[in-house]
C-alpha cells in the first residue's frame, strides 16, 4: 500500500543551508504520530532527478521541501503546477518539470504539488546550517505537522509568513 | 605551456563572450570566447570551478567515516566515491584483497552505478541535442521535450535509472548515502529475495540496453560526417584494465595508449600512479591539467571515460557488448575513434555491459552467503581507484597511528579530461564560431561538446535560485557589453 502522502527533501548535509531540505524530513521521522506514518512517506535526496517522477504514483498529496535563496524568510509554500521548464541538468530537475515528465509518462494529471521553500543564506562546504537558517527550519516544521494534521494538508494556496 | 587558441597573442581589441555556467553539466563552468571585431575566434577557455575544498574537509577525520562522507562530493555518482575510498582504505586495514563477497556485493552496486549514470547521461542530458539536432528550438531541448516527442524513449531511461538505483540500494544498504562497503570488505550481503526480484526485471533491462546501443548506432549512421568530424582530435587514452586486457570497471592495472593506438605502458600497479601521472596548474583556471609524465605536458595529456575504455581495452568480457565494441571499433576504419560525439555510443555499449555483468554477478553465491570482511597488517597509506562513470577516479589517503586521516588527494574523471575538454571547446569554436555572429543555437555546440565528456564540476549546492544560465559579452578591458541570463525556470532575459 503506498502512503498517500509524500514528503521529499533536498539537499547536501554538508553545504550549510542547503541542508534544510533532509534535516525537515529527519526531524519528521522522529515526531510523526504512530498513526501519520502509515500516511506519510518521508524521501530525502541529494537534488529531484527524472525517476522521482514514478515516487508521485499513487499519492493524494506530494510535499517538496527545499532551502532557497530567492523565498522570503522564514519559508514559502506555494501551489505548483507542471511545467516543460528549461531547468533540467544532471544536477536537479524543478519540481514542475517532475510533475510534467510524470504527465507525460503516464497521461494523467499528477496529483497535488505544494513546494515548501525555506529562507537559506550560507551553503559553505563542512558548515553546519546558520542559527538564522536554523529558526526557518523549525517555523518550516511546525507548518508540516500543522498541515498534516488539517482537513486540506499542503493544499493551502499561496502563502508567505 | 600554451596550446593552440588557448591564449591569445594580444588581448586588446578583443571582446569576450562568456557562457557561464554551462548549462545541463554539473555545478558550475564557465566558457570565456575573446573575439576580435570581425568575430574571428583568438582564444578560448574552459573554466571550471573545482571542489578542492573537499581534501581539507576530510583531512582529520576517522579513516573508517571517510566512504560515507564522500558521498556528498556528488550527487549524480555518490557511489563511485563512496567504493574509490573504501578501495583505499582496504589498504589501510590490510586487506587488498577482499572476501569474495564482498568483491561481488561491491561489484554489483559499482556496475548499478554506471548503469543508473549513463542511462541519467544518454536519455535525460544528451538524447535532446542528438535526437532534436544542436540547433533545434531551445524549449525543446530538454527531457520535457523528449518525454513530449518520444515517450517510450524517455519511460525507458528512467526505468533502466531506476533498475540501477534499485542495485545500489539493496546493496548499499539505503536509497541515498548508503553504508555498504566499508574498509576491508561490506557490511552486508544479498537476500534471496533481493537478488529474485532484480533477476526478474533483468531480461526486460537487457532488451533495452541492447536498444540503446542501437540508437546510438543509428544516430551514428544517419548523420555519419557530423558524428566523425564534431570536436575531432587526437589524444593519449588512460583507463584501468583487467591483467589479461579485458575490460574491468571496478578493478585493474592502469594502461595507456598513444593517439594511434601504441601502448605506452600497461599492467601499472594502480598504487604507483604517481609514477606516470602529474597535474600541472594554469593560471587561468582553478583546476588542474594531469597529463603523462613521461611525455610532458604538451604532449601527455589524454582522454578517460568511455571513449578511452572501450578503445584501451583488448575486449569486454560478455559477449553482446563485446560484439557492439567489435563494430564500434570497425566504425574506426584502423584508427582509433577520436570524434567527441563517439563517447555516447561508447557509454551505452558499456550500459549494455553492465546489465551483462549484473546478470552474471546475480547468480554468483557469494552475493548470497559469506565472509563479509578481511584484515591484515595496517598500513598507513592506500590508494582506491576505480573507473567511475566519467572516467578514471583516484583516492589517496595518508593515515595517522591515530586512525586520523593525514593527507588526501582525489582526481576525479574530469580533472583527467580537464585539457580534452578544452580541445574540444576550441575545436568546435574554431569550426562553427569563426567570423560568425553569436546565436544561442551556435553556442549550444559549445556546450553539446562538453556534455559529451559528461563533465561533473563536483556538486556545488542545488537550491533553489542557485543555478542562473548567463552569457556575457565583454571588452578586452573586463568591462561587461551585453549579458543575457536564463532563468531556473528557462526564461532569458537581459538583467
Amino acid at each position: 500500500m503506498i502512503p498517500s502522502i509524500l514528503v521529499f527533501g533536498c539537499g547536501n548535509l554538508s553545504r550549510g543551508d542547503d541542508a534544510l531540505g533532509p534535516m525537515l524530513v529527519a526531524a519528521l521521522r522522529e515526531q510523526l504520530s504512530p498513526a501519520l506514518r502509515s500516511r506519510v512517506e518521508l524521501l530525502d535526496d541529494g537534488q529531484l532527478q527524472v525517476e522521482h517522477a514514478l515516487d508521485l504514483v499513487g499519492r493524494r498529496q506530494v510535499l517538496f521541501v527545499d532551502a532557497s535563496v530567492m523565498a522570503a524568510a522564514p519559508f514559502e509554500v506555494r501551489a505548483l503546477q507542471a511545467a516543460a521548464d528549461d531547468s533540467i541538468s544532471t544536477h536537479s530537475v524543478s519540481p514542475q518539470a517532475l510533475m510534467h515528465v510524470y504527465q507525460n509518462l503516464y497521461g494523467a494529471a499528477p496529483p497535488p504539488c505544494t513546494m515548501l521553500a525555506m529562507r537559506g543564506d550560507s551553503f559553505e562546504l563542512g558548515e553546519p546550517p546558520g542559527p538564522q537558517a536554523l529558526q526557518h527550519l523549525a517555523a518550516a516544521l511546525a507548518w508540516v505537522l500543522d498541515a498534516l494534521q488539517s482537513k486540506n494538508g499542503f493544499i493551502q494556496g499561496p502563502r508567505s509568513l | 605551456m600554451t596550446f593552440a587558441l588557448e591564449t591569445a597573442a594580444n588581448v586588446q581589441g578583443l571582446r569576450r563572450v562568456a557562457i557561464d555556467p554551462v548549462s545541463r553539466v554539473e555545478g558550475h563552468g564557465k566558457v570565456t570566447l575573446m573575439l576580435d571585431a570581425h568575430n574571428h575566434i583568438e582564444q578560448v577557455r574552459l573554466h571550471i570551478v573545482e571542489f578542492r575544498g573537499f581534501e581539507k574537509f576530510i583531512e582529520g577525520r576517522p579513516y573508517w567515516e571517510v566512504p560515507v562522507m564522500v558521498q556528498r562530493l556528488c550527487g549524480i555518482c555518490p557511489v563511485s566515491h563512496h567504493l574509490a575510498a573504501s578501495k583505499a582504505f582496504d589498504r589501510v586495514v590490510g586487506a587488498p584483497q577482499i572476501t569474495a563477497s564482498a568483491n561481488a556485493v561491491r561489484r554489483l552496486m559499482h556496475y548499478g552505478q554506471i548503469l543508473q549514470s549513463h542511462a541519467l547521461h544518454f536519455y535525460h542530458l544528451s538524447s535532446p541535442d542528438l535526437l532534436f539536432g544542436f540547433d533545434s528550438e531551445v524549449a525543446r531541448r530538454n527531457i520535457v521535450g523528449v518525454a513530449q516527442a518520444h515517450p517510450e524513449v524517455a519511460k525507458k531511461g528512467i526505468l533502466l535509472r531506476k533498475f540501477g538505483q534499485e542495485i545500489i540500494r539493496i546493496t548499499s544498504g539505503k536509497r541515498v548515502h548508503g553504508t555498504g562497503a566499508v574498509p576491508g570488505g561490506v557490511n552486508k550481503l544479498v537476500t534471496i529475495e533481493e537478488r529474485n526480484a532484480l533477476q526478474e526485471q533483468l531480461p526486460q533491462m537487457l532488451q533495452w540496453a541492447q536498444e540503446s546501443v542501437d540508437l546510438a548506432k543509428l544516430l551514428h549512421a544517419q548523420n555519419e560526417t557530423l558524428y566523425r568530424s564534431f570536436a575531432r582530435f587526437g589524444s593519449n587514452l588512460l583507463s584501468l584494465v583487467r591483467a589479461d586486457g579485458a575490460m574491468d570497471l571496478y578493478d585493474g592495472v592502469l594502461r595507456a595508449r598513444d593517439a594511434q593506438g601504441v601502448l605506452l605502458f600497461d599492467g601499472l600497479d594502480d598504487q604507483r600512479y604517481l609514477e606516470v601521472i602529474e597535474e600541472e596548474v594554469r593560471s587561468w583556471s582553478y583546476m588542474k591539467f594531469p597529463h603523462l609524465k613521461s611525455l610532458g605536458a604538451q604532449q601527455g595529456w589524454y582522454r578517460v571515460g568511455p571513449l578511452a575504455r572501450v578503445q584501451n581495452c583488448d575486449f569486454i568480457p560478455s559477449e553482446r557488448a563485446e560484439a557492439e565494441r567489435q563494430v564500434f571499433v570497425a566504425w574506426g576504419q584502423g584508427g582509433l575513434i577520436d570524434g567527441s560525439l563517439a563517447y555516447h555510443w561508447a557509454r551505452m555499449i558499456e550500459l549494455l555491459h553492465a546489465v551483462e555483468v549484473i546478470g552474471q554477478l546475480l547468480q554468483d553465491p557469494a552475493l548470497l552467503s559469506g565472509d563479509l570482511t578481511a584484515k591484515g597488517e595496517r598500513c598507513a597509506h592506500g590508494v582506491g581507484m576505480i573507473e567511475a562513470p566519467r572516467g578514471t577516479l583516484i583516492h589517496d589517503y595518508d593515515v595517522g597511528d591515530d586512525d586520523l586521516v593525514t593527507r588526501c588527494n582525489l582526481i576525479v574523471s574530469t580533472t583527467h579530461n580537464n585539457q580534452a575538454m578544452n580541445e574540444a571547446v576550441r575545436s568546435v569554436a574554431r569550426e562553427y564560431l569563426q567570423g560568425r555572429e553569436l546565436t544561442e543555437g551556435l553556442l549550444n555546440h559549445i556546450e553539446v561538446a562538453i556534455r559529451a565528456y559528461d563533465p561533473c564540476l563536483s556538486c556545488a549546492t542545488h537550491a533553489l535560485g542557485k543555478m542562473p544560465f548567463q552569457v556575457s559579452l565583454l571588452g578586452a578591458d573586463g568591462s561587461v557589453l551585453d549579458r543575457l541570463e536564463k532563468s531556473q525556470q528557462g526564461g532569458v532575459s537581459h538583467p
